[in-house]
């Protein structure tokens, strides 16, 4: 059993009267490639936008490495350790992408040392440059990119900070099968030395890539295990493909 | 496809800059003094001051994405600030003239430290550059921008008209600061000083263009960009946006502030008409004329606006106003880059022939 990174305990986000979130526990262990699935509006975009500031919980608790979250700002939470990309990619069009990742790179350095101009490029973005296979395109303006290789390039953007824990929010969302497969790869040897949250809506990639999946479903989590468990549960087939069993009944009809 | 993007890359090469830059130097401190008469002189040294202003504008709204339509505050703190002293140092103890026709019988306190020239020209900076930061600190973390900054800015710079307006004896009124006599030790109306005045716009101006140039090209100038484009991403990479956004609005300020100051002995006057919404206004569209994203744009057009102004409040004085907007909507519509871009792009295509 490795050491808990992220500890999450009825965890409750309301907005008006609809309960995204309705007591949520998660825990993740240091090192582990979780994966969140459920169908839409199960609340797992939710789930991380509290993990990460951006929404504020109506209760409930999150805490990472000893630290509570909750109430801290979204720059703060960052500078703890906590990264994460969207599922519309915003990487920074006007700059290139050895910008963008030298951007990201330098959250740490004092604000005054900013002023001084960019020389050279550091060990960390030589090697996701590398990483993410956009060495090619080191000096081009992230706005040339095409949508696969802006999802790299935040994922990129997120491994220089170095943080402790990635959120990813559909990271293959839209992207063409060879472009699936190139992340599959990223994710891979990413998860090898990084704790990383995938929020995915493809069963696909889930199957090829997911270890330990959490099935969130109206606010609450399901279940929790191995793929092969996950898949097995009764519950998760009626959520998942029930609507699909009934499809297949019309179509037989 | 690359190889118009090679020499474009060597037209802004540093040597390419370097003899742009030197040009215009030659141009602006030799040439100029020389072939100008001291009226023509004048109206560029005023000119400059203006292009000082726009050059923080081109730093906050095109570099940054803040909107601020209230730069005539931070030029009018550093003007007045420059007045006051020259007032007192006019007066020689005595109460300023306008104090006496006022009816105020004793120095306001307010005076008393700004007959002293170290603290008049620290405050020429210190007090734009506070103001900026309170507000930048107070408007920022709320995350208000675009418009509502907009807004706010012009708010205040009608606010500080009616304060100016309203404090006849402290202020001078509608009439402002004038009738200056004496500026450092000289005759502030003869043609040697105002030349002299006329170079030290220049350089300042100058050396002021290279530290923006050169705070637009570190990474905080990056960083500045990617808030202008992304303000929530920014927050997403372990940066707090509206401390960026704060710091360049404050140097922006200090920029309005120092050519206040150098407005006042180059012009004479420093009034609440030179600091309202309207003269604003026109130098945020003298800015989207030269060209918002490019520093060199916003002083360009600063002088061009200038000019256009003079020439045609001499020849058809009635037609300047509707001129000035129908050319600030042409610009926003067609060339949203203005003269800079469109410069930029017949650079672009001649590399792209040859």
């Amino acid at each position: 059993m490795t050491e808990a990174l992220l500890e999450i305990r009825s965890l409750e986000v309301a907005f008006g009267g609809f309960r995204a979130l309705d007591g949520v526990d998660l825990t993740v262990g240091r090192g582990e490639l979780r994966f969140l699935i459920g169908p839409n509006g199960a609340g797992k975009t939710t789930l991380i936008d509290v993990i990460t500031g951006l929404t504020r919980p109506t209760g409930g608790s999150v805490r990472f490495e000893g630290h509570d979250l909750l109430g801290r700002r979204e720059h703060e939470i960052v500078r703890l350790g906590v990264g994460r990309t969207f599922q519309t990619s915003v990487v920074f069009e006007e700059l290139t992408v050895l910008e963008n990742l030298d951007l990201a790179a330098s959250f740490r350095r004092p604000l005054w040392s900013l002023l001084r101009r960019r020389r050279g490029v550091s060990e960390e973005v030589t090697a996701a440059l590398e990483t993410t296979g956009l060495a090619s395109l080191a000096g081009s303006k992230a706005g040339v990119l095409s949508h696969g290789q802006r999802q790299w390039l935040e994922i990129g953007m997120l491994i220089v900070q170095r943080p402790r824990l990635l959120l990813l929010d559909e990271p293959v969302a839209g992207m063409s099968s060879g472009e699936r497969e190139r992340t599959g790869e990223l994710l891979t040897e990413v998860a090898r030395d990084h704790t990383v949250i995938v929020v995915e809506h493809d069963m696909d990639f889930l199957r090829r890539y997911a270890s330990q999946v959490t099935v969130l479903h109206e606010g609450r989590v399901l279940t929790e295990g191995s793929v092969e468990q996950v898949r097995a549960d009764p519950r998760v087939q009626e959520i998942y493909l029930g609507r699909a069993r009934e499809g297949a009944e019309d179509a037989v009809r | 496809m690359t190889a118009p993007a090679v020499s474009v890359r060597r037209w802004q090469g540093p040597a390419a800059f370097a003899a742009v830059f030197s040009a215009v130097a030659v141009l602006a401190l030799v040439a100029a003094p020389l072939l100008l008469e001291p009226f023509r002189l004048g109206l560029l040294a005023k000119y400059l001051c203006y292009a000082i202003v726009a050059l923080g504008i081109g730093l906050a709204w095109g570099q940054g994405g803040m909107l601020t339509l209230g730069q005539g505050v931070f030029f009018g703190l550093g003007g007045y600030a420059m007045g006051m002293y020259l007032k007192l140092n006019d007066a020689a103890g005595d109460l300023p003239d306008f104090m006496v026709w006022s009816g105020v019988e004793k120095l306001p306190a307010l005076w008393k430290p700004f007959g002293n020239p170290v603290f008049a020209l620290a405050m020429v900076v210190v007090l734009p550059v506070a103001v900026a930061l309170l507000l930048g600190t107070l408007v920022f973390r709320q995350r208000v921008r675009g418009a509502y900054f907009a807004i706010l800015t012009q708010a205040l710079a009608a606010a500080l008209v009616i304060l100016l307006v309203g404090q006849q004896g402290l202020t001078g009124g509608t009439n402002g600061l004038t009738n200056f006599f004496d500026f450092f030790g000289r005759d502030v109306a003869a043609d040697e000083t105002q030349r002299g005045l006329y170079l030290l716009v220049a350089i300042v101006l100058g050396a002021l263009y290279l530290g923006a140039r050169q705070l637009v090209r570190s990474r905080f100038g990056r960083l500045l960009l990617a808030v202008r484009d992304g303000e929530d991403r920014v927050r997403f990479l372990g940066y707090d946006p509206a401390t960026v956004k704060t710091l360049t609005f404050a140097v922006s300020a200090g920029m309005a502030g120092i050519a206040g100051a150098l407005f006042v002995p180059v012009v004479g006057i420093i009034s609440p008409a030179l600091l309202g919404v309207v003269p604003s206004l026109e130098l945020v569209v003298a800015v989207a004329v030269g060209g918002r994203f490019a520093l060199a744009g916003a002083v360009l057009g600063a002088v061009v606006m200038g000019y256009a102004r003079t020439y045609f409040s001499e020849e058809l004085p009635d037609a300047w106003l509707y001129l000035q907007g129908a050319l600030f909507v042409l610009v926003m519509t067609l060339a949203p880059s203005g003269i800079a871009g469109l410069a930029a792009n017949l650079v672009r295509r001649r590399e792209a022939r040859t």
